[in-house]
């Protein structure tokens, strides 16, 4: 019993400190809360289809920031990985009847196997070159999707996928909590020693290298991470629009995603994942005025970007909060002093 | 024999298309450092200034084609300056404000004209025979429009005051500043120039294909592939590199079953597999990168 009320103050003591002192973290926090709670409230189809939807792509643009955010390397074709993740559960589903708990996993594999396939000849470009070169793998595999349309059933894609669970508010947790999980891995690996060689890798390659780290292994840890994050996130979609199509090899899909991390902001892993939860529930609202659509979402990403180059939500947070000058610790912005060391904060 | 023609047609025309989208491309992509997504939306703007002007407004085409350049070329030129000039030091924001550019021109377009299909009268109409394969006048004309205007612009480039100003920016912008220099200037002139090879193009090519409003997607990703393959920022390069897709595509239209749909595929694996050999592409120069 004592030893559960220790526990609890800590956890207590831990919220206080750690959590109620920063409102980045009180955001965070509130977003788990909101994710979680949200069926409570509402049984909307609708809404929760649209968070449904939102979730997966939300996995998808952190993976985008996990390797190109984070390591630099530029990749415009991310949608290949998607691709592959859902075109790999739906054909594991449809041909050897493997239930969504494995298929979307060995989907997400088949999506790892792609990343390295495209890592090996990439490795050895950079920047510009990269980009552009990456963009162009989606598209050989559309071609191939409609060349050979026994297969990968063409134009039309694969349907006739089971569903991932029963009920619309089963699906809504699978993939929320799916998201807030994979999400919290994504931004502890970018966290860990790990995350600390990708950043170095993207400010200066020459330097790592220098000091003794194999930055190949590295990047191609990268992308097969990133792949199977987003993989994972393909074979989520296929199961819950249970078809899995060439649109989920898109080109306009590798630039949404690539739009979500800058909008968001780049190197946060939450920056994109907020910018979907922004512009995502946007452009369904913006239903309404159906013809304008697409216009006024790209309107709105470019005038945000004019006022706010470094992303959206670097941009709300260096307005809530200060950097101790001294110890480079954050403190909210209504602060003078600093919480841990006491010096002014300007 | 006629299959031979026929893929030496398809690949010069589609080549030349390449070539000039690319060297446009090129051009501010050296200039400035700006890797322009919106560059075939340009193109797509260009082809609906000419069936505006021959279609509802019953001018000859080749008004249309003047007014397309010259107005694509400003807007051009406005855009650069509202849009990516202020947010030019943050290379992924310029990436976005290009691709949602692009997107606001097919919108707008697709809100003005609808999604469907247009089509644009030939500047000249009718057709030789050669070898027994049709050759119609439109396609010779373009393909020799196109290699005159980059004759033109070689001669622009190599001989004249602007063209030794865009050189030597592409190659060093700090010290083409310091030696006087006006490196903002020659950024925008540079992007005029871009977009009105792009406006050309577009011009030339759009009696040859349909009008639509995502018409610049699938030019784009040829045209990225073209600039990489023949090496970023190299003019010679992406010359060859137009030509060699623009082959390979006529080759497996003409040759390949379900030719249409792989055509894609082929010229881009070909750029990959070149790619693996040479990195910096076939012309380009490898840049220790930039710290």
């Amino acid at each position: 019993m004592r030893l559960i009320f220790f526990y609890l103050g800590k956890l207590f003591t831990i919220i206080k400190n750690e959590v109620l002192v920063l409102p980045s973290r009180v955001a965070v926090g509130l977003f788990f809360l909101f994710m979680l709670l949200l069926p409570l409230f509402t049984k909307d189809i609708y809404l929760l289809r649209i968070f449904t939807l939102t979730s997966i792509f939300a996995i998808f643009a952190a993976s985008w920031d996990l390797l190109s955010g984070f390591t630099g390397q530029m990749n415009f074709g991310h949608a290949l990985f998607f691709g592959v993740g859902a075109y790999g559960a739906a054909l594991l589903n449809l041909h050897a009847s493997i239930p969504p708990w494995a298929s979307v996993p060995l989907g997400a594999l088949c999506a790892v196997l792609a990343g390295l396939i495209i890592g090996i000849p990439c490795l050895r470009l950079r920047g510009t070159y990269l980009a552009l070169t990456t963009l162009a793998f989606p598209i050989i595999l559309t071609g191939l999707i409609f060349a050979f349309p026994s297969f990968t059933g063409g134009e039309l894609g694969i349907s006739g996928i089971v569903r991932l669970t029963q009920s619309r508010v089963g699906d809504y947790y699978t993939v929320a909590v799916l998201m807030l999980g994979l999400c919290t891995v994504m931004w502890k690996i970018t966290d860990s020693n790990i995350g600390i060689i990708f950043h170095a890798i993207r400010e200066d390659e020459v330097a790592v290298r220098a000091s003794g780290v194999n930055t190949t292994r590295y990047k191609l840890l990268a992308f097969s991470l990133s792949g199977f994050f987003a993989g994972i996130s393909g074979g989520l979609y296929a199961h819950f629009m249970r078809i899995a199509g060439p649109s989920t090899l898109d080109l306009f899909l590798s630039f949404s995603v690539v739009i979500y991390a800058i909008f968001g902001g780049v190197v946060t892993i939450y920056g994109p994942v907020g910018a979907v939860f922004v512009l995502f529930p946007l452009l369904e609202f913006l239903r309404v005025v159906q013809n304008y659509r697409t216009l006024m979402f790209a309107v709105v990403v470019l005038l945000i970007l004019l006022y706010m180059p470094d992303g959206l939500f670097a941009w709300l947070r260096d307005k809530i909060e200060k950097e101790c000058p001294r110890c480079k610790i954050r403190n909210i912005a209504t602060r003078h002093t600093c919480r841990v060391c006491t010096a002014p904060l300007d | 024999m006629n299959l031979i023609i026929n893929i030496i047609i398809g690949g010069l025309i589609s080549g030349s298309t390449f070539a000039l989208l690319a060297i446009g491309f090129s051009l501010i992509f050296g200039v400035a450092r700006i890797v322009n997504f919106a560059h075939t939306a340009f193109y797509m703007l260009a082809a609906y200034c000419i069936y505006v002007a021959a279609q509802l407004m019953g001018l000859h085409p080749i008004w249309g084609m003047l007014a397309a350049i010259v107005l694509v070329a400003l807007l051009g030129m406005i855009s650069y300056k509202a849009l990516i000039n202020p947010i030019r030091e943050h290379e992924g924001a310029v990436l976005i404000a290009t691709i949602a550019l692009a997107m606001i021109f097919q919108e707008v377009m697709s809100l003005i004209f609808t999604g469907t299909y247009l089509s644009v009268p030939a500047l000249i109409g009718g057709y030789f025979k050669l070898l027994g394969v049709k050759v119609f006048y439109q396609q010779l004309l373009t393909f020799c429009a196109a290699l005159l205007v980059m004759v033109v612009l070689w001669v622009l480039l190599m001989k004249t005051k602007l063209g030794l100003a865009i050189r030597s920016t592409a190659q060093d912008r700090e010290v083409a500043n310091l030696m006087g220099i006006n490196e903002a200037r020659v950024a925008m002139m540079t992007m005029g120039l871009s977009v009105g090879l792009a406006a050309f193009t577009g011009a030339i090519v759009v009696p040859l294909t349909v009008l639509e409003p995502q018409m610049w997607g699938g030019p784009l990703v040829m045209m990225m592939a073209v600039v990489v393959l023949g090496g970023l920022g190299s003019i010679k390069g992406s010359f060859i590199a137009a030509y060699i897709l623009g082959f390979a595509e006529a080759l497996v239209v003409f040759l390949a079953p379900m030719g249409a749909y792989l055509k894609g595929s082929v010229a881009l694996s070909i750029m990959i597999l070149v790619l693996l050999i040479r990195p910096e592409g076939l012309f380009g120069v490898y840049f220790e990168e930039e710290r």
